[in-house]
């Protein structure tokens, strides 16, 4: 690990001296640079490994693990962790286990649908913003001063307040929310990436705005993207557990993780220790999992934080 | 400098101007109406014009936001038709209440993040770097509803060291009389807050760290303790400016959650009240007063930063 960061240090050093040179091998390299230094953080090694291993879980674990998760079963409620429920049932007589694999492929739905939508929107915004410059970015900007100034959390209660939750709701709704941090982001790296040379003498050489746009600036704002991605995802679960605790959430038989730990938590009082603590455990760990992600990818892409 | 503070008060303004307008529209063009909420869902058609008609919901949208414009610049903010009472009032009197309950919880986590952070910094990549990552990641990644109900199960349930719920009273008065009621809705705030700025001071401190004038002091001889205090904490301080305002949504967002689980009557609560009430009036000046209260935090730290950080004071303006 050491080695690995040390070389990169010393090969970004260097890096002016080639860029003049030849262009794409140092940029070519410098992807393979971030591959390997990712790799060798163990902590983002550990989170990935997590993801895989959850969403797998998730999406594979209902073909071997039959449950019913749509009729209610009265006669079985609350039944402690046995060999017949591995987890234990919960107040409406479904298996915990097969709950949390069910919940979790909602749950991982709504963050991945979010962790692609919103960067993704917000991009397009940012990089708008940022290339056109003058009234029209002010405009764009202050319409994202407006919508920050309101807590998140706010808009989506009263939007849930009016609109009944389903997946694509909350998925549309959270996604309209987070787009503005991304956009923010892309819009300040088109700015200072616009004015750098590369791009300069593209424009220089007859490309138009929609080549530099597409081949130049989108492409060197793609790690800020991913690192954001990856954190709007754990953020969406995370808005989606709260939104349930206040009765905004997927209605029944519909289940995320959020769900269940709000369900979980209102018999925390009972003794139901299986109906809080797996849907609690495997939340947390999905979340801090995506953060681990997101921030080996910052400090990878970011060569100034490179350890000395 | 004055040629900054006009443009940046502009600004600020632009953004209320803004939020008044999103707020009101969204109030408006989405479905469920006033009348229905108010006169319920039986209520005749004659009887929901007779209801737009008394209450000028009959006008133009832009007339409609006119008048309340007009209103608003009177320091009037309507009336809750549910609580049948001013929302001035409603807000006088929970408003007050937030800061008790948010105040501390907010100086507390700074206090108790900004040494987490700068540890992190000097330790990084380091074992307890690591584990401390790890263990403030799982407080930031439970739901903040679980850390309360959690805090509540031990400290209520099976210590019964203190009470369940939050102190009942209307006046502020009456709720500092009750500090025990307090303290759990303040800790969890706090555990909630502290993971999301230690680790910008995480960032900060490493920034820092990493900075030419560190690398003097060191080689001058100073020892750690003192580059620490007189380098990286004075960098680390200057950051928080920014983060007050940064953060002040977040703030407003936790403060929601906390208050319906702990039935503290302040504005976290009464927004969820009326928001699932359809209480217009109410929702409209409760977003209002959070959004001036974040845009005027924001503005408080660029002005602080400004004063403090002679880099940006000495600039000369462009």
């Amino acid at each position: 690990m050491k080695s690995a960061t040390g070389d990169a240090g010393e090969f970004l050093a260097e890096l002016p001296d080639f860029g003049t040179i030849e262009v794409t091998t140092p940029v070519a390299s410098l992807r393979g640079l971030s591959v390997r230094a990712f790799l060798a953080n163990r902590l983002a090694i550990a989170g990935l490994t997590i993801v895989v291993a959850v969403v797998a879980f998730c999406f594979i674990g209902p073909l071997v693990h039959h449950t019913n998760q749509i009729t209610t079963n009265l006669t079985q409620v609350t039944l402690p962790p046995s060999l017949h429920h591995l987890l234990g049932t919960d107040d409406e007589g479904y298996d915990v286990l097969g709950r949390l694999m069910v919940g979790g492929q909602n749950s991982l739905e709504i963050g991945f649908a979010v962790g692609l939508l919103a960067p993704l929107f917000g991009t397009i915004y940012g990089v708008v913003a940022g290339y056109t410059g003058g009234a029209l970015d002010s405009l764009l900007m202050r319409l994202i001063d407006v919508v920050l100034a309101v807590p998140t959390l706010f808009f989506i209660i009263f939007i849930g307040s009016v609109f009944r939750p389903t997946l694509v709701v909350l998925i549309l709704v959270i996604s309209c929310l987070s787009w503005l941090s991304p956009a923010r982001l892309v819009r300040a790296e088109t700015l200072s990436l616009r004015r750098r040379e590369f791009v300069q003498a593209a424009t220089v050489m007859g490309g138009n705005t929609t080549h530099s746009i597409r081949r130049h600036l989108v492409p060197n704002t793609f790690g800020t993207i991913m690192v954001n991605a990856s954190f709007q995802v754990a953020d969406a679960i995370l808005v989606v557990a709260t939104l349930s605790f206040l009765g905004l959430g997927l209605p029944p038989p519909a289940a995320t993780w959020g769900g269940m730990v709000a369900q979980g938590v209102t018999y925390a009082a009972d003794g139901y220790w299986w109906m809080l603590w797996p849907p609690l455990v495997i939340l947390v760990l999905v979340i801090v999992a995506f953060n681990l992600v997101g921030d080996a990818l910052r400090d990878v892409l970011d060569p100034r934080l490179v350890s000395r | 400098m004055t040629a900054y503070l006009v443009r940046r008060l502009l600004h600020a303004l632009v953004v209320v101007v803004g939020v008044t307008i999103i707020t009101f529209l969204l109030e408006h063009l989405l479905p469920g109406t006033l009348a229905r909420g108010i006169l319920g869902p039986h209520s005749s058609t004659a009887q929901v014009a007779e209801f737009n008609r008394q209450n000028g919901l009959d006008h133009p949208l832009v007339v409609q936001y006119l008048i309340y414009v007009d209103h608003l610049v009177h320091g009037n903010l309507g009336r809750s038709f549910r609580l049948n009472e001013s929302v001035d009032t409603v807000l006088a009197q929970d408003v007050p209440k937030d800061l008790v309950l948010v105040g501390p919880a907010f100086a507390l986590s700074v206090l108790l993040a900004i040494p987490i952070g700068v540890l992190q910094a000097t330790r990084r990549s380091k074992a307890t770097d690591h584990v401390l990552t790890v263990l403030l990641f799982g407080f930031y990644a439970t739901p903040s509803f679980a850390v309360g109900v959690l805090l509540l199960e031990l400290f209520a349930d099976k210590l019964n060291w203190l009470p369940a719920e939050a102190p009942q009273s209307t006046t502020v008065g009456g709720v500092l009389a009750d500090p025990a009621g307090l303290v759990l809705p303040i800790l969890t705030l706090t555990l909630l807050g502290i993971p999301l700025f230690s680790r910008y001071m995480r960032s900060s401190a490493i920034d820092t760290l990493a900075q030419d004038f560190v690398r003097t002091a060191r080689a001058k001889g100073l020892p750690q303790r003192l580059v620490l205090l007189r380098h990286v904490l004075r960098n680390a301080l200057l950051s928080v400016t920014t983060l007050v305002g940064m953060t002040l949504p977040g703030i407003f967002t936790a403060g929601l959650v906390v208050e319906y689980l702990f039935n503290y009557p302040g504005t976290g609560l009464a927004y969820y009240d009326a928001a699932t009430g359809h209480d217009y009036a109410l929702e409209l000046g409760i977003t209002l007063v959070v959004a001036v209260a974040v845009v005027a935090g924001n503005l408080m730290a660029d002005l602080a930063y400004v004063g403090l950080d002679p880099r940006i004071r000495l600039a000369e303006p462009k």
